[in-house]
């Protein structure tokens, strides 16, 4: 399955990753609707972090009507028809990166489409082929 | 089940049919009710007013305003004039703040003869507000069994005949599901209101609330367990309400502002995800987790609430329960509740009674039932706890007061009182599984000694001291009820302000209105009598509100924030005390604080004070309680604890040397100062209230709450004088 992986050394925090998300699924280039966050580190490390969805599956059996599944390419993701809105997959992220905003009764997760790679002018990110984790 | 289930379908004859506009959520109501007239096939939409939202809130005001407009003074509990309400409230459909999803349902009770009010879990509530409805009153009497189904997908509220589907809850919640879902995918969508035969048979009868587990595959109920709901529900020759409603979105309760909803639920999982493991363990033990530190603080009932522990009680602690458990699926009776309480003990086969033999799912058990059933008949067997819970649900039976029940019958055994010609046959010793589970058969079916059982303490005891030469007095001592409802389960002895807790209730000994025992004994938190009168007026009050909105209470206490011990009032869980007023604002765009929340409540719970004046009863010697629930009734009793009281006798009445007394003289004097003491506290807490020393709403009272319509002043009035 592919995830989303970072290079801390080449950011500038230039938030276009952010936009190209946001725009992409929200038509909108407010960094709260994408499903990844890129900011300076909050310890007193002087460098950016990124955040998004590794794909790990925790949230599947959190979820009280089965809407998160992984698909056939391994990775999570979310039936917004079944989904009742109930964040409890955003509670219980491990990882605080299923994120959620006014707009969207569903939650707002990564799923490895890539949209933020291509924006990224300083080559930040990448989608990094991994091994499917074992089952929750 | 299939080609069964669907001639049972065609076995349905529609006599009535009401069609309604859908309409939408505005911000936690319909603004209408749906009123179903049963003894004339009537159906019709009735408005809410703004006074009603405004007043009464929602969910158990709800119950009781409408409870009170159609019954008159001289109803009883079994005429077609009284009702059953069930409304869930403004905040209740919202997903994202765990325990979000429940109902309350008011009827005149068959135990106490006034109001009951019971809150349950499962979908019914939110989805009959989705569906396009406040509430619903079903009054009337069918004159064959049906089952009234609202169609929240079609728009449509048809009465229909329903002849050949089971009674007990269990198969009918299957066959219902099947009945009206669309689909495997839809099942989700219904949820199913029943009772079952042991609700025809008893006065103790409660309703199953249902919800389609969607990972297991089955139907799952709760229970409005106490005051004889379903008992009522039954004499009407309903078999169940059902309703439909598919779709639900977290935005169906039509917040007025979502995202503030959202954020308070998303910060209440990350706390659960967080604390609970190290707290209460709700996730993987549910409720069971009180056993062990009931047991430990002396307040487990046993046998007969004699005593507050036993050496057998870990037989049934959490420990015990959680491997038994289908654990690892989402459990909540709403969707978004991450403490998920409600546990399930899948195929047990079953080893008595009609279904014996049959592999079955078990919802529970839950503190209280083990309580009930189990610890306070002397009884430490799970597996018999597990069975015993599922039949008790099946029949629709109300666990708390047939552990209750059972254990002052077991304890009239052992006084002699009771003998196997009065019982004929069951031998109710202390610890008889076999009986137990046969009594229960009886009420189910009703026959033999399960008739009389199921009439409740109150009855029983008049029944044995006019036919069986039982002596009124003792009997009176222990049995554990109070204005005709059975005690719930926990030893009130030694906690003046859980006396009061259980005594200065409206509708009976139960553990909706206030838990005080740890504030009391464990901490220390409540030394004067001032103290536990603030306490009984605090915390009734708050813990009304969860029934005006459709909320349940486990999340506010049951799980707390990491830095709650360093707040100014942490048994109050400050908060979760604001998170409630948040959601409330979120959903209705009104501002409420928190003094509000107790404002909104006192209305509601100073109407059915008064409600209970127009009964009959609502007055200062209907909050009289059982000796056995202040003090040591038998030397038995107080030779197991004697450090305890001869200390006591020392120390506040001043008798330096209690041995040169005998236990009864000590008993004795003893009791003396704890009926002064329970009087007194009477006293406070009524002044506390705004009630006059017989317990009467005052006239300032009722317009402070702004509940002084001219029938509730003609009543007060009476009393006044």
């Amino acid at each position: 399955m592919k995830v989303l992986r970072f290079n801390k050394d080449v950011c500038s925090v230039c938030g276009e990753c952010e936009k190209a998300c946001a725009s992409l699924y929200f038509k909108d280039e407010s960094r709260e609707k994408a499903a990844l966050r890129v900011d300076m580190s909050s310890d007193s490390k002087d460098e950016p972090v990124m955040k998004a969805c590794i794909q790990c599956g925790e949230c599947i059996p959190i979820c009280p009507v089965g809407a998160l599944y992984r698909a056939k390419n391994g990775t999570v993701l979310i039936k917004k028809k079944i989904c009742v809105g109930c964040m409890a997959c955003v509670g219980f992220c491990p990882h605080s990166v299923m994120y959620y905003h006014a707009d969207s009764i569903e939650p707002v997760k990564c799923i490895s489409c890539g949209a933020c790679v291509k924006a990224c002018p300083a080559d930040a990110l990448r989608l990094e082929e991994e091994q499917v984790p074992a089952e929750v | 089940m299939e080609n069964a289930v669907q001639d049972m379908k065609k076995a349905h004859k529609i006599i009535a049919e009401f069609t309604y506009e859908k309409g939408q959520v505005d911000r936690g109501y319909t603004n209408r009710t749906l009123y179903v007239d049963l003894s004339n096939n009537r159906v019709e939409s009735r408005p809410v007013t703004e006074d009603m939202k405004e007043k009464f809130i929602g969910g158990r005001g709800f119950g009781l305003w409408l409870l009170w407009n159609g019954v008159k003074d001289e109803t009883k509990w079994n005429d077609p004039e009284n009702e059953v309400v069930i409304s869930a409230g403004p905040i209740a459909g919202i997903t994202t703040y765990p325990g979000s999803g429940k109902s309350l349902v008011v009827t005149l009770s068959p135990l106490t003869n006034v109001p009951v009010d019971s809150n349950v879990g499962g979908y019914f509530g939110p989805l009959l507000k989705f569906a396009g409805w406040d509430a619903i009153e079903v009054q009337g009497k069918a004159k064959s069994e049906v089952v009234v189904f609202i169609d929240g997908k079609e728009g449509k509220v048809t009465i229909e005949e329903a002849p050949e589907e089971a009674i007990n809850s269990h198969i009918l919640g299957e066959q219902l599901t099947e009945i009206y879902a669309d689909n495997e995918e839809d099942k989700r969508s219904i949820s199913v209101v029943s009772a079952g035969e042991g609700a025809g048979h008893t006065l103790l009868g409660c309703l199953n609330f249902s919800f389609y587990d969607v990972n297991r595959k089955y139907v799952r109920y709760k229970q409005a367990g106490r005051g004889g709901i379903g008992t009522v529900f039954r004499d009407k020759k309903v078999k169940a309400i059902v309703v439909k409603y598919p779709n639900v979105k977290g935005d169906s309760n039509h917040p007025a502002d979502w995202k503030k909803v959202a954020d308070t639920g998303v910060r209440l999982h990350k706390e659960i995800h967080t604390y609970d493991q190290h707290q209460c363990k709700m996730r993987t033990t549910g409720t069971p987790y009180l056993v062990s530190i009931m047991n430990d603080y002396d307040l487990l009932p046993v046998k007969n609430f004699k005593y507050g522990s036993s050496p057998d009680a870990m037989k049934l602690a959490g420990t015990v329960w959680t491997p038994r458990y289908r654990l690892g699926k989402h459990d909540g009776c709403w969707y978004g509740c991450t403490l998920m309480c409600c546990k399930t003990v899948d195929d047990f086969e079953l080893k008595t009674g009609p279904y014996k033999g049959d592999k079955v799912a078990i919802d529970g058990p839950e503190y209280e039932t083990i309580g009930g059933v189990a610890t306070n008949c002397n009884i430490f067997d799970p597996d018999y706890t597990l069975e015993c819970n599922f039949y008790c649900d099946t029949y629709g039976i109300d666990t708390i007061s047939f552990g209750t029940m059972l254990g002052f019958l077991m304890e009239c055994w052992e006084a002699g009182v009771l003998d196997k010609e009065k019982t004929g046959g069951l031998e109710l010793t202390w610890g008889n599984v076999d009986a137990a589970m046969e009594l229960l058969h009886q009420m189910g079916a009703g026959y033999g000694f399960g008739k009389l059982a199921g009439l409740g303490i109150r009855k029983l005891k008049k029944h044995f001291v006019e036919h069986f030469g039982a002596d009124e007095h003792f009997l009176n001592d222990i049995g554990m009820e109070a204005k005709g409802l059975e005690y719930s389960e926990y030893v009130s002895k030694e906690s003046l302000a859980q006396q009061g807790g259980y005594g200065l209730t409206n509708k009976g000994p139960q553990h909706d209105e206030a838990w005080l025992i740890f504030m009391d004994m464990v901490n220390n938190q409540l030394p004067t009598f001032e103290d536990k009168a603030e306490a009984l007026h605090y915390f009734p009050m708050f813990r009304t509100w969860f029934g005006l909105n459709g909320l349940c209470k486990l999340p506010w206490n049951d799980i707390q924030p990491g830095d709650n011990k360093t707040t100014d009032e942490p048994h109050k869980v400050p908060e979760h005390v604001q998170n409630y007023v948040d959601l409330f604002n979120g959903v209705t765009g009104r501002s409420i604080n928190k003094e509000d929340i107790l404002t909104m409540s006192e209305g509601v719970y100073n109407f059915q004070r008064v409600f209970n004046l127009r009964m009959g009863y609502g007055t200062r010697k209907h909050d009289a309680i059982p000796y056995r629930s202040m003090g040591p009734v038998t030397v038995e009793e107080y030779e197991s604890r004697a450090d305890r009281y001869d200390r006591q006798l020392k120390e506040i009445l001043g008798i330096a040397d209690p041995s040169s007394k005998t236990t009864e003289e000590k008993i004795s004097l003893l009791r003396k100062h704890r009926e002064q003491q329970y009087e007194l506290l009477i006293d406070a807490v009524y002044k506390r209230r705004g009630w006059t020393s017989d317990g009467v709403p005052t006239m300032e009272t009722l317009k402070r709450l702004g509940i002084d319509y001219p029938d509730v002043v003609r009543i007060v009035e009476k009393h006044i004088g």
